[in-house]
């Protein structure tokens, strides 16, 4: 009986094999094809791209009004307000070039997404106070139909700022022009800073300024998915590549002086795909490099900075990566739920990190320490050595702390005066730079963003008067220093 | 015979999202999100135009509250702060006592017209704003107030972490302050609390957006030793299993 079960079951099995042999000699080969032909048979269907000899949707469109060179907070900032300006809906075509869709070197993600209003320029000040506004009604600015709201998780805890005998005069002064701009920020003596923050050792402190409204820390990352999302609801296009080459006409005109000057204008932007060597031409009307850290590299990709030293042609944008490490501790005795974002006078900064006593800090390193830029790997001695000490000095309950993890980003590093980089260059016609804020781009990204579309769409400055950012001034030598970096 | 049958659905569908102009887009509850796709979700996919007129309606409602939060301080020179406070209050639908008279509601609004300019010198001391639709910009009016003692936002849909950073002008005088039941209040806002240091009486029951609040209470008692905090429970938030939950406060906790 089992012998002819099994039998039975066998040759049914030959029978359905035969059949199978029968039906399609080589299944995957032919699988294949058809698939192909559906999706052939579907693009040519309505509504679809049809290209009869080749499929090109990989691909960025063949030409664009404005293509953004990089896709992090400040190239996406721009898109939006970009998209919001103009005066007819879908009356400027937008793409955003952006290398790393992961965004794994991204100043933007690896930032601990400070935001404050104590700096000494009343531009940044200013920039800053409008992104505050901008991030508090994020969910009106970048609301979505049908989306879930944003939630920033911002902390609203202020900065601390710690001045020396030496820096208190400083200190003093850069707090009368935040007022005057608006800022909330109140000055403290260091009896005052023992009374409200009992954990602060107040030794070498001569004064504190403490800001009281809009400044703290937010997530960045909620913030460029929320600019992404709300980018493409507006009819953004994106595309994941690199931008290898500027293809530029150049004119030649005289000066009233007999000065010979060579206007160039970019014409063609070759996007190369990433993982292959396939590019695009992208034909283009402006171009705007906001690449951040590697936004020199852009620059020069453009040809500026290749000219005799001392001309205007000669003139580099001084933009270049520099690596900053952010550590993260543990420490049980640690500043409470009040702590806000404390800046030693050596440049120490440290801010707690959720409710478990974590807490994230970091140092600047001296120019002559600068670490590689090459790559993004941890150097934690530069704790023991540099970063612990000030702070265990400042905050005695840090003498005890385990350094859980850590991670580096970069700056981009604005090496002439740590400032940011707005608006035309004066040779290459429509190159918009949105560059080299030197860490503080998150936070006044919304403002930059709006800046740089009404240069666009108006041709000068209308909410926030940035002409001290223009590129002229690396060329003229007028440097607008900011005293207050972190 | 499946095309009328998804037909149906979509029009059941419309009947059931009837209130989708009622739900503010900042305030849209996450849950409503995982509700299948209604018909107006379907069309704007595929209509620009239905998507515009969504988004316009949006922006209609969040305009609706800017402009109930508009700022009365332009009146303060005329008639005093604490006059344009309460105004602003019982506006908004709240209610007001002033210093040694009895509650003020919408309801008596009149009475409060007819008489105000009693009130001109007299400081108001408590405010019950539950319910409001007060957000950052209308504290603007409230902080007019200067002498305040009790201050109640309870169930207040637009009060957030940035409002609550912006209390420390009432630091000197506030003494109670009830934020119940607030949706988007958390534990970061509440950190900001400390800058009042003369609160006695403080209730963080019920909000949804605290992600541990037994923990948030600890922290939040540590940080304010003087002042009395109701609100969760020390094993709220943490995973105590449905058996090993006290059934009676006497017995001692499993953990």
């Amino acid at each position: 009986m089992l012998r002819r079960v099994l039998r039975l079951a066998s040759g049914r099995a030959l029978v359905a094999r035969a059949l199978s042999t029968r039906r399609g000699g080589s299944t995957p080969d032919r699988d294949g094809k058809v698939s192909e032909i559906k999706k052939k048979i579907q693009s040519i269907l309505p509504g679809e791209p049809w290209n009869p000899l080749y499929d090109t949707s990989h691909l960025p469109p063949e030409r664009s009004d404005v293509v953004i060179v990089g896709g992090g907070v400040l190239g996406l900032s721009v898109a939006y307000w970009l998209k919001k300006l103009e005066n007819r809906r879908g009356a400027i075509q937008v793409l955003v070039v952006e290398r790393d869709h992961t965004y794994s070197q991204a100043s933007t993600a690896l930032s601990i997404g400070g935001i404050r209003q104590q700096f000494s320029l009343p531009e940044n000040i200013q920039l800053s106070l409008f992104s505050a506004n901008f991030l508090r009604n994020i969910n009106e600015y970048l609301a979505v139909v049908d989306a879930p709201p944003l939630d920033l998780q911002f902390n609203p805890l202020g900065y601390l700022l710690l001045a020396s005998e030496k820096g208190a005069a400083t200190m003093e002064s850069n707090v009368k022009v935040q007022r005057q701009e608006g800022a909330k920020v109140c000055l403290m003596s260091p009896e005052q800073l023992q009374n409200k923050f009992p954990w602060i050792n107040t030794k070498g402190v001569a004064l504190a300024s403490y800001g009281m409204e809009n400044e703290g820390w937010f997530d960045p990352w909620c913030l460029l998915q929320g600019l992404r999302r709300k980018v493409q609801s507006m009819g953004v296009l994106f595309c994941q590549g690199e931008v290898t080459r500027f293809i530029s006409s150049s004119s030649h005109m005289k000066t009233t002086s007999g000065k010979e000057v060579t206007l160039k204008r970019i014409y063609e932007v070759h996007v190369k795909m990433d993982h292959s060597m396939e590019y695009q031409p992208v034909e283009c009307a402006l171009v705007i490099n906001a690449a951040g850290a590697w936004s020199g590299q852009v620059a020069e990709l453009a040809g500026i900075g290749k000219g005799p030293p001392g001309t205007l042609q000669g003139t580099r944008l001084p933009v270049e990566p520099r690596k900053r490490y952010v550590y993260l501790w543990h420490c049980p005795q640690g500043p409470g739920l009040e702590a806000p974002l404390v800046t030693d006078m050596s440049g120490a900064y440290f801010r707690r990190e959720g409710l478990g006593n974590n807490y994230l800090g970091g140092l600047s390193p001296i120019e002559e320490e600068e670490p590689d830029p090459g790559n993004l790997e941890v150097d934690y001695d530069f704790f023991q050595d540099k970063v612990w000490p000030p702070l265990a000095q400042r905050v005695p309950a840090f003498e005890t702390l385990k350094v859980r993890s850590a991670w580096a980003g970069y700056y981009d590093y604005n090496t002439f005066d740590q400032n940011g980089v707005v608006g035309p260059h004066p040779l290459v016609v429509n190159m918009y730079f949105a560059a080299g804020f030197s860490g503080h781009g998150l936070q006044q990204a919304p403002g930059v963003g709006r800046a740089v579309a009404e240069m666009v769409l108006e041709g000068h400055f209308q909410t926030i008067d940035l002409s001290p950012f223009l590129f002229s001034r690396f060329y003229l030598g007028e440097k607008i220093q900011e005293h207050v970096i972190i | 015979m499946a095309a009328p049958r998804t037909s149906l659905r979509l029009v059941a569908a419309i009947w059931s999202t009837r209130g989708i102009h009622g739900r503010g887009g900042a305030a849209t509850p996450e849950g409503s999100q995982k509700k299948g796709k209604t018909l107006l979700q379907f069309l704007s996919d595929r209509f620009y135009d239905v998507e515009f007129l969504r988004e316009y309606f949006l922006q209609r409602q969040m305009l609706k509250v800017h402009q109930k939060n508009r700022s009365f301080t332009h009146m303060v020179e005329q008639y005093g702060p604490y006059i344009v406070g309460a105004c602003f209050i019982l506006d908004q639908g709240g209610m007001v006592k002033f210093q040694n008279n009895d509650w003020i509601g919408p309801k008596e609004r009149g009475r409060f017209a007819l008489e105000f300019s009693k009130f001109q010198e007299v400081s108001v001391e408590a405010v019950d704003a539950s319910g409001c639709a007060i957000n950052y910009e209308g504290l603007d009016n409230l902080l007019l107030l200067r002498n305040l003692q009790s201050l109640s936002l309870r169930h207040c849909p637009h009060v957030d972490d940035w409002c609550l950073s912006r209390l420390y002008p009432l630091a000197s005088s506030l003494q109670e302050l009830s934020l119940a039941g607030c949706p988007h209040i958390s534990e970061r806002g509440l950190a900001c609390l400390h800058h009042l240091p003369n609160l006695r009486k403080l209730d963080i029951s019920d909000l949804p957006a605290v992600s541990n609040p037994g923990l948030t209470q600890i922290l939040m008692e540590e940080m304010l030793p003087n002042c009395e905090i109701l609100g969760a429970s020390w094993a709220q938030g943490l995973n105590v299993e449905p058996e090993e939950q006290p059934q009676d406060k006497a017995s001692p906790v499993h953990v």
